[in-house]
């Protein structure tokens, strides 16, 4: 679904971004794993339009996503959960969820994927005419994660769900994903800081370090590898 | 001072005040989205009223087709501004933006006098706007009450498109986090576009309006507005469109009074909207609806 070569990306005279290359087949939890700077935000703001790289490709489903600002890129199919959540915390969760389905074009169907968000995380439902901003940092994850899911997403990206969240709240979240990929085939790119959590979710993974991927491999063989055990998971 | 003169002189602070209130939209929907102070907005205010008076009297329009054209009109400007002066500086610092905005409003004038002439001209209200109405002993003219309706009416419009449309719901979002709204899916220039259609819309509204009270215009008739209504804004609360309206009002009412209740102080009339501003950066530097921002750590 989408492929990425040789990425690279500059901030001012900093290289962010080495020539990463990565690929999200269709319907799989892909992870990109590594710590805080090591490029991984940097990474979906390419693929949104809110970085421009200065070099390599981004396609999805064969198209380029160059060039195209981060709307473009929404209508096109991609959405994606900024880290930190950013719901807007002015407006109510109802509004929230409206908003995330202001590109397309049948509004009827809207309301029905509303209930749908409500479905999937009934503490919306209850709050749906509070402003988000009187939302608990758990509450605030899932309203970022249906608003993004009411584009109706062919990639979902979701940026450090588990950041600030509790080790229970966190594995709430990432269930809730993997239940989504399981039960509608979802197809999403996940940035976590704590790769464990993440392992055990996803299908592929990538671990990123200083702007360059320094390791891939299927999520089980990566959570066996001794390498990564004590680099990443903290286990001796 | 009588009943009947109080109620005169409240008639006509609320009426200055709804004035101002119009022109404080503008501002304070800017700085909501930009954290830009358009300090052009004054001079559209101006351009409002040039547009109408010359549909008038240059193009025979009836008052009903030349006034709402010229605030279609003026919007229209307002949105080339932000296209040409303010768009290509967003991604600068802020103090670039501000200066375009400086830039603009000097060009404004400039061209406003070379234009339409440096000379004041007489701004003929329509006639039903000059019907003088008896409350008891006191009279105020037919504009007064009409200044009051328009307004309220435009601020019921406003309100509703920003609290109860789909492209007002995007504008609150702006407000917020422009990045993420672009991450629903929004068009965030267009978005910024149309809030610059609005407030202009509104200040031509306003400066038509405040030619129909004091019926001079001149191309430097928009800066004393533009700068009080800058200070309502700032009193509201700036970014707040309640805060606007409300802080417009209360400098209409508090300006009209204060020359009421002690005549001799009318030559610093222009001053008290300043004295105000100051205590009340003093004591709430926020403005009366303003949020109080947590500092970012």
């Amino acid at each position: 679904m989408l492929e990425i070569q040789n990425l690279h990306v500059f901030y001012g005279g900093i290289h962010a971004l080495h020539g990463i290359s990565l690929n999200v087949p269709d319907e799989k939890i892909i992870a990109l794993l590594g710590a805080n700077g090591a490029g991984k935000s940097t990474t979906l703001r390419c693929i949104m339009g809110i970085v421009k790289p200065a070099e390599g490709s981004i396609l999805l489903n064969g198209e380029s996503l160059l060039g195209y600002k981060s709307f473009e890129v929404v209508k096109k199919g991609v959405a994606m959960v900024p880290e930190g959540r950013r719901v807007f915390t002015n407006l109510t969760v109802y509004e929230n969820l409206s908003l995330g389905a202001y590109a397309r074009k049948e509004q009827d169907k809207v309301r029905q994927d509303i209930e749908a968000v409500y479905h999937l995380f009934p503490r919306l439902q209850e709050r749906a005419f509070q402003p988000a901003g009187t939302l608990s940092g758990g509450e605030q994850q899932m309203l970022a994660l249906g608003r993004a899911l009411m584009s109706k997403p062919t990639l979902l990206m979701i940026d450090e769900p588990s950041l600030g969240l509790s080790p229970l709240l966190s594995q709430t979240v990432l269930k809730r994903l993997k239940d989504l990929n399981r039960d509608t085939g979802q197809t999403i790119l996940l940035i976590e800081q704590n790769a464990r959590a993440a392992l055990s979710i996803a299908d592929y993974a990538y671990i990123m370090e200083v702007g360059s991927i320094r390791l891939e491999g299927a999520a089980a063989d990566l959570a066996k590898d001794d390498q990564v055990r004590q680099t990443y998971l903290g286990i001796h | 001072m009588t009943f009947d003169q109080f109620i005169q002189n409240l008639a006509n602070g609320i009426s200055l005040g709804s004035l101002y209130a119009l022109i404080a939209i503008g501002y304070t929907m800017v700085y909501g989205i930009l954290r830009l102070i358009n300090f052009a907005h004054g001079d559209i205010v101006m351009l409002g009223a040039y547009v109408a008076f010359y549909g008038v009297v240059m193009f025979m329009l009836p008052w009903w087709v030349a006034f709402p054209l010229a605030i279609i009109l003026t919007a229209g400007i307002g949105v080339i501004i932000e296209r040409a002066a303010y768009r290509p500086l967003r991604s600068f610092p802020r103090i670039n933006l501000f200066t375009s905005a400086v830039a603009v409003s000097f060009l404004l004038e400039n061209l406003g006098n070379v234009i339409f002439g440096g000379r004041p001209k007489a701004f003929e209200r329509p006639a039903f706007m000059d019907i003088a109405l008896q409350i008891g002993e006191a009279s105020v003219l037919s504009y007064t009450p009409i200044i009051i309706v328009t307004a309220a009416i435009l601020f019921a419009i406003l309100i509703y498109i920003v609290n109860r449309t789909k492209v007002g719901m995007a504008m609150r979002a702006l407000s917020k986090d422009i990045e993420t709204t672009g991450l629903m899916g929004i068009n965030t220039d267009r978005i910024i576009m149309f809030s610059f259609m609005l407030g202009s819309a509104l200040a031509a509204a306003g400066g038509i309006l405040w030619a129909i009270k004091f019926p001079q215009i001149n191309p430097l008739m928009g800066v004393m507005p533009g700068l009080k209504a800058f200070i309502a804004a700032v009193l509201g609360g700036i970014g707040n469109i309640t805060g606007a309206m409300l802080g417009g009002f209360l400098l209409g009412v508090v300006e009209i009074m204060i020359v009421a209740f002690f005549p001799d102080l009318s030559g610093y009339r222009d001053a008290f909207a300043y004295v105000i501003l100051i205590l009340l950066l003093l004591f709430r530097p926020t403005g009366i609806m303003g949020e109080v921002q947590a500092e970012k750590v």
